[in-house]
């Protein structure tokens, strides 16, 4: 039951990934690939209507796992405090940043919107990989259960770490790149003209970032973790993961030579499941990895009990399945290029 | 305040007050929206559609805020309170969870469809989108109280030996006596915000005598619903709120009402300050017996005063919690009296005339949020020195790592943001209110052609 729970909330959160990811890959290059208002509104009204959508995934997951690992939720989220609040100020700043763009029909405040949106988006970028590097890495969990990192110490990897060190900060450049490369490529599958043109070099540059950092840390992490290099040992089936990252990073390259738009962006899908996926996998048993391993947190010292969970499986399936059907049915209609009408100064996407 | 958990406290406090401001007006919107796009739909005649429009631009906004400052507060169970979520996460984790999947992805989705998807969906179709954001908006309430009304009553769990708390019936959890009244009481508060709301902007664009045919839709719709949600504010679910409280939180009772001593014939205080040295209420204008009666339905009950409990039970804050109490109970009785008031007026077809009465109506539009806010005090200052009712004391709750200091940083943070968003949000709803809805007039040529040509 533990090991469902576990596989259903990294589900979740790769799904909030995946979706909201390209919303704020989209919002890093906000400023660099559109330069006019009409561009801006180009790249807003791509992920407009569903970025509030996308992010709820971010809510249900961490509701998930408050339920069903309510140690780890203690745990993680206290001794995450600060970067935590942080990224919810940034989510703040990004949320309003959007919305009040489309309310407040005055050039001069244009600007700051812009900046604070893409400011905002490309840090919560780099703060996200940051946290999931922390989680790879192991934290200074003690034997009450708890750890408090300060944002940072002496930036390396000792016993007293903080949140950015240099393979945390490293991680996170990995992962701001990559969601660059993701939202460039929903831009480019979204948008016509200079835009588009722009955001497929943008996707073409942040590439080979992304896989030259790719390797690195990779290479870096089986040092430092050792659990992940022990998972893959006994279990070898579990390197579909990184397969499954390795093609879609190869898949990015093939579809933007041949410019099929939709598949470069599904591969870019499947390059963050598989990295993401890769790391679950790799991690297993373990939900919060000490420094000192002794106090790691496990899926069974962490999860609820039995009853609950059983129960959650029951609403939660059905809420999921509910949930796909909204999906589904809101990038149908969604699908293919944002068209934003020149006359208006401000004009809300008509669902077509 | 040099220790953590005074700062925690009021870390939790700011950002749940600020948080409130939307959805209370949301939920109460979303519920007249549904009103509107109905008779829409069964007059066939676009005002209200247009009418509904304007409304939904305006929830837009407040959904907006209330989406942003709502995040904070499901982190902050874990960032702040890491000791209570270790201990009870498996039980109010369900609720919360099942907030963020069955109605965040509802509201989302078809607050996207009900703002930008008109065309598309049809007539019929465009109801059901706002009767879904109702339902998602409603149904986030519902989990939140649920949340809530555990912890003032905790039902449906079991303690292991380790002292982690466990859910062990799942229905008891989701439904239970607490949970039905307060969530009545609750819902019934949103909606009257929301009635308060709407019947000051149409009694503002009377006044001013801008968008008129808006302005005599929006008084009646707000002073229609409103009245029926003022009284059933009192009666039934006030008056069973305070029987669970009077059963299960005795002592809350006796500090909400301001009475040190037990009695028989207990008063009911209207006016007075508590003076906690000298255990009395100072000043006070009581009703005797009333307490009693409220209580028990019995003049001469005995009613337990604070004296009847060991002081480390009471309530920490008790003139807080009193007066808090007393604001709540104050506005209630006013908002009945204006609402009844403006409905009479409306049956006898003065309302849209009466300058003064128009002017009552516009004034009271911060009041609905200031009783709401005193309801949330009332019960979250009543539930004191405990996080859970009897099971864990608020001390004991914090998160054991996080200083003071570090706490202080991030109140400080939200402070300056929040009051950034406040103005600005103000500004926003303001001039949506300024632009008003789109003009009668000008669809209305298109009859009065058919007319000319018939």
């Amino acid at each position: 039951m533990g090991t469902l729970w576990f596989c259903l909330v990294a589900m979740m959160i790769t799904v909030y990934v995946v979706l909201d990811g390209f919303d704020l890959g989209a919002g890093a290059i906000h400023l660099l690939v559109a330069k006019t208002d009409e561009e801006r509104r180009q790249v807003l009204a791509s992920i407009g209507p569903v970025w509030d959508g996308n992010e709820v995934w971010l809510i249900a997951a961490g509701g998930t796992l408050y339920f069903a690992f309510p140690a780890l939720y203690a745990s993680g989220f206290s001794g995450f405090y600060l970067p935590l609040m942080i990224v919810l100020w940034l989510l703040i700043l990004r949320g309003i940043s959007i919305e009040f763009r489309n309310h407040i029909i005055s050039r001069v405040w244009d600007p700051l919107w812009d900046f604070l949106f893409s400011a905002s988006s490309l840090l919560l970028a780099v703060f996200f990989g940051a946290a999931l590097a922390n989680v790879v890495r192991g934290v200074p969990l003690d034997s009450t259960g708890y750890f408090f990192e300060p944002l940072w110490t002496d930036l390396r990897l000792g016993e007293q770490t903080g949140i950015l060190d240099w393979y945390t900060i490293l991680v996170g450049v990995l992962a701001l790149l990559a969601l660059v490369m993701h939202g460039a490529l929903w831009v480019q599958m979204k948008t016509t003209g200079a835009v588009n043109q722009r955001s497929a070099m943008f996707a073409a540059n942040a590439w080979w970032g992304v896989l030259i950092l790719t390797a690195m840390v990779t290479t870096i992490t089986f040092k430092i973790q050792s659990q992940v290099k022990e998972n893959f040992v006994t279990w070898p089936w579990g390197l579909i993961f990184p397969f499954l990252a390795i093609a879609g990073i190869v898949g990015v390259r093939f579809e933007l030579v041949k410019r099929d738009e939709r598949k470069a962006f599904f591969a870019s899908c499947a390059y963050l499941m598989g990295m993401l996926t890769s790391v679950v996998f790799g991690l297993y048993p373990l939900v919060l990895p000490a420094r000192n391993p002794v106090y790691s947190l496990t899926i069974s010292s962490a999860k609820a009990a039995d009853y609950g969970l059983k129960v959650g499986l029951v609403w939660w399936t059905f809420g999921i399945l509910l949930v796909i059907g909204y999906f589904t049915h809101t990038y149908r209609s969604l699908a293919g290029k944002v068209a934003v009408a020149e006359h208006k100064a401000h004009s809300s996407p008509e669902i077509a | 305040m040099e220790h953590a958990l005074g700062v925690h406290r009021l870390h939790f406090a700011f950002t749940i007050t600020f948080h409130y401001i939307f959805p209370q007006l949301t939920m109460g919107l979303a519920l007249l929206i549904v009103y509107l796009k109905t008779k829409a739909l069964r007059t066939n005649d676009e005002h209200y559609n247009r009418a509904a429009r304007f409304w939904a631009r305006i929830f837009g906004i407040n959904f907006a805020v209330g989406v942003v400052t709502g995040i904070p507060m499901e982190f902050q169970f874990g960032t702040n309170w890491a000791a209570f979520s270790r201990a009870a996460g498996g039980v109010i984790g369900q609720t919360l969870a099942m907030e963020g999947v069955f109605s965040f992805f509802l509201e989302s989705t078809f607050l996207g469809l009900l703002l930008f998807g008109e065309k598309k969906l049809g007539r019929i179709g465009h109801w059901w989108a706002a009767f879904l954001v109702w339902l998602g908006s409603w149904l986030s309430g519902y989990f939140i109280v649920a949340t809530n009304a555990w912890m003032q009553y905790p039902t449906g769990h079991r303690v292991d030996s380790h002292g982690q708390i466990e859910l062990a019936n799942f229905w008891q959890l989701v439904v239970n006596r607490w949970v039905l009244w307060e969530y009545a009481h609750t819902m019934l508060g949103a909606v009257q915000t929301g009635c308060f709301v709407m019947a000051a902007v149409g009694a503002f664009y009377l006044l001013t005598k801008r968008h008129e045919s808006y302005g005599r839709t929006f008084v009646k719709s707000g002073v229609l619903v409103g009245v029926v949600a003022a009284i059933l504010q009192l009666f039934p679910t006030g008056d069973e709120q305070g029987k669970l409280i009077a059963d299960h939180q005795p002592v809350t009772l006796a500090a909400m009402e301001g009475l040190f001593e037990s009695q028989k014939g207990a008063p009911v205080a209207l006016i007075g300050q508590p003076d906690l040295q000298k255990r009395r209420l100072d000043n006070p204008i009581e009703i005797p017996n009333m307490l009693s009666f409220l209580t028990y339905r019995e003049w001469k009950a005995n009613v337990r005063g604070l004296d009847a409990f060991p002081q480390d039970q009471w309530p920490d804050m008790v003139p807080l919690l009193y007066f808090a109490y007393h604001v709540m109970v104050g506005l209630g009785t006013i908002f009945i009296a204006v609402m009844v008031l403006a409905a009479l007026m409306l049956w006898r077809g003065k309302l849209y005339a009466s300058g003064a009465m128009l002017w009552a109506l516009m004034v009271c539009v911060p009041l609905p949020y200031i009783a709401n806010t005193a309801g949330w005090m009332t019960a979250e200052l009543g539930r004191q020195p405990w996080l859970i009712y009897g099971l864990m004391r608020t001390a004991h709750g914090v998160s054991p790592q996080v200083g003071a200091g570090n706490a202080w940083f991030t109140l400080i943070g939200f402070m300056g943001l929040y009051t950034v968003l406040g103005i600005l949000w103000l500004f926003l709803v303001y001039r949506e209110i300024e632009d008003g809805p789109e003009p009668d007039e000008v669809l209305q040529r298109q009859p009065a052609v058919t007319e000319a040509a018939g």
